[in-house]
């Protein structure tokens, strides 16, 4: 069924799908409408979920570390400040190897305090273990939930998954969505039944135990493999989600890339207004191209490359800044890939990215004036 | 492409007209999307809300600088801004005022009494549905059908019925003036 919905709501309505058993959320601001959707879903009876109100997001995120702990399908919700507060938790989760999904707002840090959208929180978080996944639109915040549920629970991952949407610009606008029937939904996310490490009373264990310097590498170590083996994991889920529901996801999606000389790197909302400018002026015969990164962690530079190889030079646009080294996407594919790139940051703390600062951005990359010169596009100039 | 810019003070509901005009949009076959200019809302500050409607999928996402039409909600906010800014050269503005408005430019204008209509038939200073009423008389770009729906919708039983009824009071009002 087809609904004009904002991504808040698609996001829940995915949520509601899935089927989750626990939810606990902090449901004051920075939280979203995901978490008054899910709470409306279980007071009428469309989700037999514990919701439960936590005092902070780190109780939040804390919560569903002991939910899923006992093998149940967890999930929360929260935004930029929220989710700054579970970093320590973030960690934890990701250790105990806790398939959670949650959905984050992308959106500004304070200070200077803001409420608007940029992505420095997630990007933020990319050490943590976590999968981050970038939507562009509504239907892909749905999308992507229930297939981070399968990617998050497979016992060659066993890894949390956070659904990032931009704040605002996906958050607060509505546009249509599909939404799935239940029954397919279900054919393709049974029950999760979980047959790894996990608390049950008949057949006790430890878990997140004390461990000394002879274990404590062995363990993160595994977590690696289990990041890189999510990237094929990802495709496999990706192809399944395509045989049921028709849409085509992968890592990254390659937008007229083939002959680009000029190629956009990008994640997120921002990758809809490329799209649309890259098709304006295809049709006056420049060549450029956008890459869409839609899994940052696991990081597919193997992807990446093979996208961009043939261009003559790239631009990266971070909604991000690593101070004193500039935009995360960008220094990690330029880490990992020998290629003539661009660094762009912008739309930071809601700074609106209009057609014209696209195009600047491409005119830019075709004759750059100096090489490794980071711009901020939009700067206002010293009065 | 259509883009349509609202202008408002918060609480006048213009934020749902903006979702109302992409839901009925929708409901006549087209793409549709629409959002709030970003930002903390206090009820009586300045406003302003976004609706794009399209023949295909709408991937653009930034604020609307050049609207096709501009709907105003309160004629007091002509003061604080420049309502008619990035207006496309045959663009529409609707302004909900008793007195026909001179813009000193060759724009075509509509006014309408839309606080009159809803205090007579909501029996509250409401004017959101109202002005959606209206442009659906001044405009091609959605039926008045549609919105009727979308409204009854948004607000279920009898508000929504007398709301429908303001549409469709509006709608006339425009459309054989």
């Amino acid at each position: 069924m087809i609904k004009v919905i904002s991504a808040n709501r698609a996001l829940a309505e995915a949520v509601r799908l899935a089927r989750p058993q626990v939810i606990p959320v902090y449901p004051i601001t920075p939280q979203t409408s995901i978490s008054e959707y899910l709470a409306s879903f279980v007071a009428d009876g469309d989700l037999k979920a514990e919701y439960i109100r936590v005092e902070s997001e780190h109780s939040a995120i804390s919560a569903a570390v002991g939910a899923s702990g006992t093998g149940v399908r967890t999930f929360t919700a929260t935004s930029s400040q929220g989710l700054a507060l579970m970093h320590e938790i973030l960690f934890a989760a990701a250790g105990l190897r806790n398939p959670i999904v949650m959905g984050n707002a992308n959106r500004a840090l304070s200070a200077p305090l803001s409420i608007w959208n940029d992505q420095q929180d997630s990007i933020s978080q990319r050490d943590s273990g976590w999968m981050q996944f970038f939507a562009e639109n509504a239907q892909e915040a749905l999308d992507f939930v229930i297939q981070a549920y399968k990617i998050s629970e497979n016992k060659d991952v066993l890894l949390p998954s956070m659904i990032c949407i931009d704040g605002f610009i996906l958050t607060h606008t509505v546009e249509p969505v599909n939404i799935p029937d239940q029954e397919d939904v279900d054919n393709f996310l049974p029950t999760y039944q979980p047959k790894h490490a996990y608390l049950d009373p008949k057949d006790p264990m430890s878990l997140g135990t004390f461990t000394d310097p002879d274990y404590y590498m062995e363990a993160r170590y595994d977590m690696e493999v289990a990041m890189e083996r999510a990237k094929e994991v990802i495709r496999t889920v990706n192809k399944e989600f395509e045989e049921v529901f028709g849409r085509k996801y992968d890592l990254v999606e390659n937008y007229r890339c083939e002959d680009a000389e000029i190629i956009l790197v990008a994640m997120g909302s921002i990758c809809g207004t490329i799209k649309a400018v890259i098709d304006d002026l295809r049709e006056k015969g420049e060549k450029v191209g956008l890459l869409k990164v839609i899994a940052f962690r696991p990081f597919p530079q193997e992807d990446i490359y093979q996208a961009v190889k043939n261009a003559h030079r790239i631009a990266v646009l971070d909604k991000n800044i690593s101070f004193s080294i500039g935009g995360v996407l960008y220094n990690e594919i330029k880490a990992k890939i020998d290629v003539d790139a661009s660094s762009f940051i912008l739309g930071l703390g809601g700074r609106d990215v209009s057609p014209e600062d696209i195009i600047n951005i491409i005119k830019q990359t075709r004759n750059p004036t100096e090489p490794d010169v980071i711009t901020w596009v939009g700067l206002k100039e010293e009065e | 492409m259509i883009e349509i810019r609202f202008h408002g003070r918060g609480g006048q509901g213009a934020v749902t007209a903006a979702e109302i005009l992409a839901k009925s949009a929708f409901k006549d076959g087209k793409y549709c999307q629409a959002f709030p200019f970003f930002g903390p809302e206090r009820k009586g500050a300045p406003v302003m809300a976004f609706t794009r409607i399209a023949d295909d999928p709408i991937r653009r996402r930034y604020q609307v600088y050049n609207p096709d039409y501009v709907i105003v909600l309160d004629e007091t906010i002509l003061e604080a801004v420049d309502v008619l800014s990035g207006l496309k050269e045959k663009g529409k503005v609707l302004i909900n005022s008793k007195n026909e408005i001179d813009f000193n430019k060759n724009i075509e204008s509509y006014n309408i009494d839309a606080t009159g209509i809803a205090l007579d038939i909501l029996g509250v200073p409401i004017v959101n549905t109202v002005m959606l009423g209206a442009f659906a008389g001044a405009t091609n770009v959605v039926t008045a059908d549609s919105i009727i729906n979308t409204t009854k919708e948004t607000f279920p039983g009898k508000i929504g019925e007398k709301n429908a009824k303001a549409v469709q009071v509006a709608y006339e009002k425009i459309k054989y003036r």
